[in-house]
C-alpha cells in the first residue's frame, strides 16, 4: 500500500494538518503536500478511469506531466473538471471528485469496454459507425459522447475574478530549476532586466532530490545560495507559481500564475495571465521521463521512476512497500537507492540493457538489491493495483522467467527535454541518438523582427541531462542571452558540479522487443486516451504514415495532457512499423499551452460590466430611468423606443411617432458622428470623399452627402454643415464614425499627403438632440433669445445660438421629415439641454423618441439607411440617389468603379417602395419571387424587401426593396413567400409615403 | 451658463490605489506644423508652459495648464475647463492664416486620477500593454495606448499618482476597470 513515512519530506509542514475530501471521504494531508502525493499518503492509489476503456488508473507522474490523475474539483459554481492532483497544492477543506466511471469509482458499468478491447481499436468509431449516414448525428455520436470524454462542465457562472497584466523583460528565464536560476545569475549579473518564471511554489527543481553537489556543496544549497543573490538584485524578478504557458512571434510570451490558488477565501483575482514582452527568453524547463511500453504499465502503482522519487523524498510518501524498478539508464537507479535507503523494498532493478549500469548500479549492489541486467516486464500483474511482475528477457517475446512479488513499480525509459516552448513558435529539434532524445537546434530557434533567434534553450531543456552539463549550458544561455539584448556579461565561470558518472541508456520502445500481440494491446502509450502499441502498428498497417495522420487517426497525444509521456514513446514505435528511423518519422508539432489553462484566465477582465465597452451619451442616465428599450449601435447603446407601464413595443413606436408628427418629439442624437475637416484644400478633400459637390456649400448652410469606398459602393452618409471657408462638419453614421474618420486619415496619409488638410474626430465633444415636429420652432424660441424663424434660419441652414444659457449650434435639419432643428451643445451641458426642452415640450406634451421611431419615420418619407438600404453591396445609384452624384466633378472615390459595366448594367435591382394588399407588414429581408427556378433548382428571385415598418401615420405596412427594373413597374404586384409558407403580395410604389412635397420640413 | 457635468460626476472608490474621476478639464487638440516658432509660441503662451518633447508632457505647476505631444502633428493643450474657449481664441488669433486645427474637445474626454504610491503602474500595467517599470516611464512622460478595449492616454504628475484620459462615452467602462484592477489584495508587486 501507498502510505506516508514516519520522517522527512523535504516540502512538508508536518504540524500543519490540512483536511480535504476525496468521493467525500474525509482525508488529511499536511501542509506542503500536492493533491496527488496526499492522496497517495492516504492509500488512494486508484484516482480515477481512462478515456475509452475505463480501465482503472493511478498516478503516475509528480508533476505538470500527469495524464491519469484529473479529477472534478471544487462545488457547485466553483467545480472545475480535469485538475491535475499532481499539480494541486493541497488546501484546507478542497473538495474533489475523480471522474469518467459510473455508477462510482471502483465499480464502473463502463470497463465493460476494456472487456471488448479487442474490438475497439483505433479508427473504430470511423470504420463502425460511417454508415447509414444519418445515423451519425442523431445516434453514433450522442451516445459516443455520453460514453467518452473526462470531467464534466461547471454549470454557474464563475464566481471568481481574473485578470491579465502586461511585463516586460530583457531576459525572460522559464523555469526555476538549477538552470533557470543559473541562467538568471548569469544574465542578471550582466545588468539585464530579469524575469523568471517557476510553474511550481517551489525552486531548485529536481536537483535537490536527484542529488549531486554544485561548488563542493549539495545543489539544495546552491538553491539557497542562487536565490539570495537574485533576490538581492534589483534587475531580477524571480515570480513562483508562474507557468511559461506558451511563445510567440517577436518575443511574446504567456505566462500563467495561481494567484490564489490554494484558495482558502482570499480576495483578489484567482489566476492572472501574464503577457511578456522579453528581448531574449530562455526556456529551462528541464526534462520529462518517459514511461517503458510493457504489458499492465497501466495498473495503478506503476509509476515513473522520478515521481517514486520524488513522492519519497520530497512529501515522505512511499508509493509501495515493495518496489521494483524497471529501466534502460542509470538514472533509475537513484530511485532504488533512495528508498532501499529509507528502509522500504526493492526487490529487484530490471535493468533492459544487457551491459547493465554504472557507480549508480555499483551502489545499488553494494546496498544489497538485487540488480537483473538484459531483463525487462513481461506484464503486471494485478487490476486495481500491483500485485506483481512476471520478467523476462528484454531481448525475447516475453516468456515469463519469474514472478515477482510487489505493489509498486518504478519505470524509467529515458528522458525526453520539455522543447515545447522552445517549439511553439517554431524553432526546430535535432534528434540525439546517444541520448535517444529530441533537443533544440541553436541555429534554428524561432526568429525575433530582427532575423534573431529569441529563445534559447538551456539545461537538461536543450538536452544536457547531468548536472554539470546542464549547468554549463545555462550560465552560457544566461551570458548569451544578456549580450544579446545589449548587456555586457561579466566573466565568469558556470560553477562546478560533481555527479556520479552515467552509463549511457539503450533504447527500449517496446518490452519485451518482441512482445507479442497480446502485450502490445495491453502495453499503452497514452493513458489518457487509451492508445496502445498495438494501435499505432495498426495505423502504420492502413497506411496512416505521416506522424500528424497517426496521431489523429488514433488520438495518440490529443488528450489534455497534450502526450507529454506519450509522444516520443508512439513516434518511436510508429518509426519502428514503418521501418525508418525517428527523426525521419519527426515529431507532431508543439502549441500553447504548455499545460491547459483557464479559460476564465484568458478572458482577464472581458467579462460581465467590462465584458466590452458600452458607450453612453450624456442623457443615458435619463434613459435609462425613463423605461429607455435598449438596442446596441455600434458599441453604444441608444434607447430603441421609451416603454411606459403596460406598454409593448409596438405601442410605445406608434406614440412616440403619432406625438411627433403631430406635435413635438426629442432624439438624443449624439451618437451620431461629427468630424471636423479644415484646411486651405479643405474644399478640394471634401469633394473627393463625397460624391457631390460639396465645396461650393456656403457657410451657414448644410448639405446631405453620401461617401462611397474606392470600389463605388456606399459606405457612410450624413450632414455636411460649412463652419467657415477653411472648414467643414461631417456628420457620419453612428456606427461609421471612427471608420470613416479612419478613411479620411488613410487618404490623406497616403495618397493626398501633400493636401493641407486636417481632421479632428469631435463626435464626443457634442451632444446632440433633435427637436422634430410641428411645436418644435415653438419649444426652441421659449429657450432662446435668437431668432430661429423660417427666414432667420430655413430649412438645411445652421447657426451659433444660445439656448438655456448654453452656447449651442442648431441645424435645421431633419431626418423625421418634420420640421426639426438639431442642437449640438458641450456634451457636459447636454443633460442640461435635454432637462430643459423636455420642461418647455411639456405643454405640447413632448416625448423622446427612439431609434425605431426614427427609422419609421424616414422610411416614411423614403430616406435610406446605411446598413438597411446598403449592405457593402449597393451602390447609389441603385438607390435612385443620382441627384447626390455630382457630374460636374472630374472625380471622386468610386467614381471610376461606379462607371464599370456590372455597375452600369440596367438589370441591378433599383430602390422602390412597397405597399403589401392587405396593408400588412412584410418580413424584413423577404425575397420577390420570379417564375423558374436556378441552375440549383432553387425560386429565381427579382427582388428583396430592405426595410419593412408598420406605419402608424399612414395605419398600414410600408416597405423599401431592391427590385429589378423596380422604378419601370411602378404599380405591379410581386409576391414575397414566407417563412410559414403563405405568400404575401405588395405593389411596386414610389418610395415615399409621406409628404411628398415636403412641406412639413420647411416650414 | 449652467454648470456643466463631467460623465461621472467625481465618482471615487479606493483599493489598493485609489481611483476618483477628476472632473473636467479644458482640452484643445492642435493640430500643425509643431516645429513651427509660431505654433510654438502659440500654445506657450495659452499654457504658460514650455513645448513637451516627443512622447512628453510639460505641466504647470499648479497642474491646470499642460501641453502633450500626441502625434508627430498634434499637441493636446490642456487649461482650465472654465477658460478653454477664451484660450482656443487665443490660439486662433495667433494663428490667423496658419494652417492649423484648433478645437475644443474638453467635453469629448474623461479624466481619471490613480492615487497612494507607486502602485499606481501596477494598475495601468494591467490593463495597458506598456513598460511600466521606473526606468521606462514616469513623470514628464505622454503615452496614447490601448486600455483594455478602448483608446486612452495617460502620464504621471508625480512619482506616486497617475492620470489617465478616456472618451467621455466610455468613462463607465474605464471606471469599471479601473477599479477592478486597483481591487484590493490584487497587488502584482513586480514593478514595485
Amino acid at each position: 500500500m501507498s502510505t506516508r513515512l514516519a520522517q522527512g519530506g523535504r516540502l512538508l509542514t508536518r504540524g500543519r494538518p490540512v483536511n480535504f475530501t476525496f468521493n467525500g471521504k474525509r482525508l488529511t494531508g499536511h501542509a506542503g503536500d500536492t493533491l496527488a502525493s496526499a492522496l497517495l499518503a492516504n492509500d488512494q492509489l486508484m484516482v480515477g478511469r481512462s478515456f475509452k476503456y475505463h480501465r482503472p488508473r493511478g498516478i503516475v507522474a509528480s508533476g505538470a506531466e500527469e495524464p491519469n490523475a484529473l479529477v472534478g474539483m471544487g462545488e457547485g459554481d466553483r467545480f472545475e473538471p480535469n485538475q491535475r492532483t499532481t499539480t494541486t497544492e493541497l488546501h484546507e477543506g478542497l473538495t474533489c471528485i475523480s471522474q469518467n466511471h459510473w455508477p462510482s469509482l471502483e465499480f464502473d458499468v463502463g470497463a465493460i469496454n476494456a472487456q471488448l478491447a479487442r474490438f475497439l481499436p483505433a479508427g473504430f468509431y470511423y470504420k463502425t459507425f460511417m454508415e447509414p449516414r444519418p445515423f451519425w448525428k442523431h445516434i453514433y455520436e450522442p451516445f459516443i459522447r455520453q460514453s467518452a470524454g473526462l470531467g464534466k462542465p461547471p454549470k454557474g457562472a464563475d464566481p471568481d475574478s481574473y485578470e491579465h497584466f502586461y511585463a516586460f523583460a530583457d531576459v525572460l528565464v522559464i523555469g526555476g530549476g538549477v538552470a533557470g536560476l543559473q541562467a538568471a545569475l548569469a544574465a542578471g549579473r550582466a545588468g539585464a532586466r530579469v524575469l523568471v518564471m517557476e510553474q511550481t511554489p517551489h525552486w531548485g527543481g529536481r536537483a535537490p532530490v536527484d542529488g549531486g553537489t554544485i561548488e563542493g556543496k549539495p545543489a539544495e544549497q546552491f538553491v539557497t545560495d542562487a536565490l539570495e543573490e537574485l533576490t538581492g538584485m534589483d534587475n531580477v524578478t524571480l515570480r513562483s507559481r508562474l507557468m511559461g504557458a506558451g511563445v510567440y512571434d517577436h518575443g511574446y510570451v504567456l505566462g500563467y500564475e495561481q494567484v490564489a490558488e490554494p484558495r482558502a477565501g482570499q480576495a483578489g483575482p484567482r489566476h492572472r495571465l501574464w503577457r511578456i514582452r522579453a528581448t531574449r527568453v530562455i526556456t529551462a524547463t528541464g526534462a520529462l521521463e518517459r514511461p517503458l511500453s510493457f504489458a499492465g504499465n497501466d495498473v495503478p502503482g506503476v509509476m515513473l521512476a522520478s515521481a517514486v522519487r520524488d513522492y519519497a523524498v520530497n512529501y515522505a510518501v512511499s508509493v509501495g512497500d515493495r518496489t521494483v524498478v524497471v529501466t534502460n539508464n542509470d538514472d533509475a537507479y537513484r530511485t532504488a537507492i533512495t528508498l532501499k535507503e529509507l528502509g522500504l523494498e526493492v526487490p529487484a532493478i530490471l535493468d533492459a540493457r544487457k551491459g547493465g549500469g554504472g557507480p549508480l548500479a555499483e551502489r545499488a549492489r553494494d546496498l544489497g538489491i538485487r540488480v537483473e541486467t538484459g531483463k525487462g516486464v513481461a506484464k503486471v500483474k494485478g487490476t486495481r493495483r500491483v500485485e506483481a511482475v512476471a520478467i523476462c528477457n528484454q531481448a525475447g517475446e516475453g516468456a515469463v522467467l519469474e514472478e515477482i512479488k510487489c505493489d509498486a513499480v518504478a519505470m524509467s525509459g529515458g528522458w525526453s527535454p520539455v522543447v515545447h516552448l522552445f517549439s511553439h513558435c517554431g524553432g526546430k529539434l535535432n534528434w540525439d541518438a546517444d541520448q535517444a532524445l529530441f533537443r533544440p537546434d541553436r541555429d534554428k530557434g524561432p526568429t525575433g523582427a530582427d532575423g534573431d533567434v529569441f529563445v534559447l534553450a538551456a539545461g537538461a531543456a536543450n538536452g544536457h541531462l547531468d548536472l554539470a552539463g546542464g549547468l554549463a549550458d545555462a550560465h552560457r544561455a544566461g551570458r548569451d542571452a544578456a549580450r544579446e539584448a545589449g548587456f555586457t556579461a561579466a566573466d565568469a565561470t558556470a560553477p562546478q558540479a560533481e555527479a556520479p558518472e552515467e552509463m549511457p541508456l539503450e533504447p527500449v520502445w517496446l518490452m519485451p522487443q518482441g512482445a507479442g500481440v497480446k502485450l502490445r494491446m495491453k502495453a499503452w502509450l497514452d493513458y489518457q486516451n487509451d492508445v496502445k502499441v498495438s494501435d499505432i502498428q495498426l495505423a502504420a498497417r492502413e497506411g496512416y504514415e505521416s506522424v500528424e495522420h497517426a496521431k489523429r487517426y488514433t488520438t495518440l497525444g490529443m488528450a489534455t495532457d497534450q502526450g507529454k509521456l506519450s509522444n516520443i514513446n508512439g513516434l518511436a514505435i510508429l518509426s519502428d512499423a514503418l521501418g525508418q528511423p525517428i527523426p525521419q518519422t519527426g515529431t507532431t508539432t508543439f502549441r500553447p499551452p504548455y499545460t491547459p489553462i483557464s479559460m476564465a484566465a484568458i478572458a482577464g477582465q472581458a467579462r460581465g460590466e467590462t465584458f466590452q465597452p458600452v458607450r453612453r451619451t450624456p442623457m443615458h442616465d435619463w434613459h435609462a430611468e425613463n423605461g429607455a428599450y435598449w438596442e446596441p449601435v455600434g458599441q453604444w447603446r441608444r434607447p430603441y423606443c421609451y416603454l411606459r407601464d403596460g406598454e409593448g413595443v409596438q405601442d410605445a413606436l406608434n406614440r412616440e411617432i403619432t406625438q411627433t408628427r403631430e406635435s413635438l418629439g426629442l432624439l438624443d442624437a449624439s451618437t451620431l458622428g461629427k468630424i471636423v475637416v479644415k484646411g486651405p484644400d479643405a474644399g478640394r478633400f471634401m469633394d473627393m470623399l463625397y460624391t457631390n459637390m460639396m465645396s461650393t456649400l456656403k457657410p451657414g448652410r448644410c448639405r446631405y452627402g453620401l461617401m462611397c469606398s474606392e470600389n463605388g459602393f456606399l459606405m457612410d452618409d450624413g450632414v455636411v454643415a460649412r463652419l467657415d471657408e477653411d472648414t467643414f462638419l461631417c456628420h457620419t453614421t453612428t456606427g461609421g464614425a471612427e471608420n470613416v474618420h479612419g478613411h479620411m486619415e488613410e487618404w490623406l496619409q497616403t495618397e493626398w499627403w501633400d493636401w493641407q488638410v486636417y481632421t479632428a474626430n469631435v463626435t464626443e465633444q457634442y451632444a446632440q438632440i433633435g427637436v422634430a415636429g410641428p411645436n418644435s420652432r415653438k419649444v426652441l424660441e421659449k429657450l432662446t433669445d435668437d431668432d430661429v424663424s423660417a427666414e432667420a434660419l430655413g430649412f438645411m441652414g445652421w447657426k451659433p445660438i444660445t439656448v438655456a444659457g448654453i452656447p449651442a449650434r442648431v441645424f435645421r435639419i431633419s431626418f423625421a421629415g418634420e420640421l426639426s432643428f438639431e442642437l449640438a451643445v458641450p456634451a457636459g451641458h447636454g443633460r442640461t439641454l435635454w432637462d430643459k426642452l423636455m420642461e418647455a415640450g411639456a405643454e405640447h406634451g413632448v416625448m423622446p423618441y427612439g431609434t425605431e421611431a426614427m427609422h419609421v419615420m424616414r422610411a416614411e418619407k423614403g430616406f435610406i439607411m446605411i446598413g438597411d438600404e446598403t449592405d457593402g453591396t449597393v451602390i447609389p445609384q441603385d438607390l435612385g440617389l443620382h441627384w447626390a452624384i455630382s457630374k460636374k466633378k472630374d472625380d471622386y472615390i468610386g467614381k471610376r468603379a461606379q462607371a464599370r459595366s456590372h455597375m452600369t448594367d440596367p438589370d441591378r435591382w433599383q430602390l422602390v417602395g412597397l405597399e403589401t394588399l392587405d396593408g400588412s407588414v412584410l418580413p424584413d429581408g423577404a425575397y420577390a419571387t420570379a417564375p423558374g427556378t436556378n441552375a440549383n433548382g432553387q425560386r429565381n428571385v427579382q427582388g428583396r424587401v430592405t426595410s419593412t415598418y408598420h406605419s402608424p401615420t399612414l395605419g398600414r405596412g410600408i416597405a423599401m426593396g431592391l427590385v429589378k427594373h423596380g422604378p419601370d413597374r411602378m404599380g405591379e404586384v410581386l409576391e414575397f413567400p414566407k417563412v410559414d409558407g403563405t405568400i404575401v403580395e405588395a405593389k411596386i410604389v414610389e418610395p415615399v409615403f409621406y409628404d411628398k412635397e415636403g412641406e412639413k420640413l420647411n416650414a | 451658463m449652467p454648470d456643466a457635468r463631467s460623465a461621472l460626476d467625481g465618482a471615487s472608490e479606493a483599493g489598493f490605489v485609489k481611483v476618483e474621476e477628476m472632473g473636467l478639464q479644458g482640452m484643445i487638440t492642435l493640430r500643425g506644423d509643431l516645429a513651427a516658432e509660431e505654433l510654438q509660441a502659440a500654445a506657450t503662451a495659452a499654457t504658460g508652459v514650455d513645448m513637451p518633447d516627443r512622447t512628453g508632457i510639460r505641466t504647470a505647476r499648479d497642474g491646470g495648464n499642460a501641453l502633450a505631444w500626441m502625434a508627430p502633428d498634434e499637441l493636446l493643450v490642456m487649461v482650465p475647463y472654465a477658460e478653454a474657449e477664451e484660450r482656443l481664441a487665443q490660439i486662433q488669433a495667433a494663428l490667423e492664416g496658419r494652417h492649423v486645427l484648433a478645437v475644443n474637445v474638453s467635453d469629448a474626454r474623461a479624466l481619471f486620477r490613480l492615487s497612494g504610491g507607486p502602485q499606481v503602474r501596477e494598475v495601468v500595467a494591467k490593463l495597458c500593454p506598456v513598460d511600466m517599470a521606473p526606468a521606462a516611464f514616469g513623470p514628464g512622460m505622454f503615452r496614447r495606448t490601448r486600455l483594455a478595449q478602448v483608446p486612452a492616454a495617460f502620464h504621471m504628475p508625480d512619482a506616486d499618482s497617475m492620470v489617465i484620459v478616456c472618451f467621455r462615452s466610455v468613462a463607465h467602462y474605464v471606471y469599471k476597470l479601473l477599479c477592478d484592477a486597483a481591487a484590493t489584495d490584487s497587488e502584482v508587486r513586480y514593478h514595485v
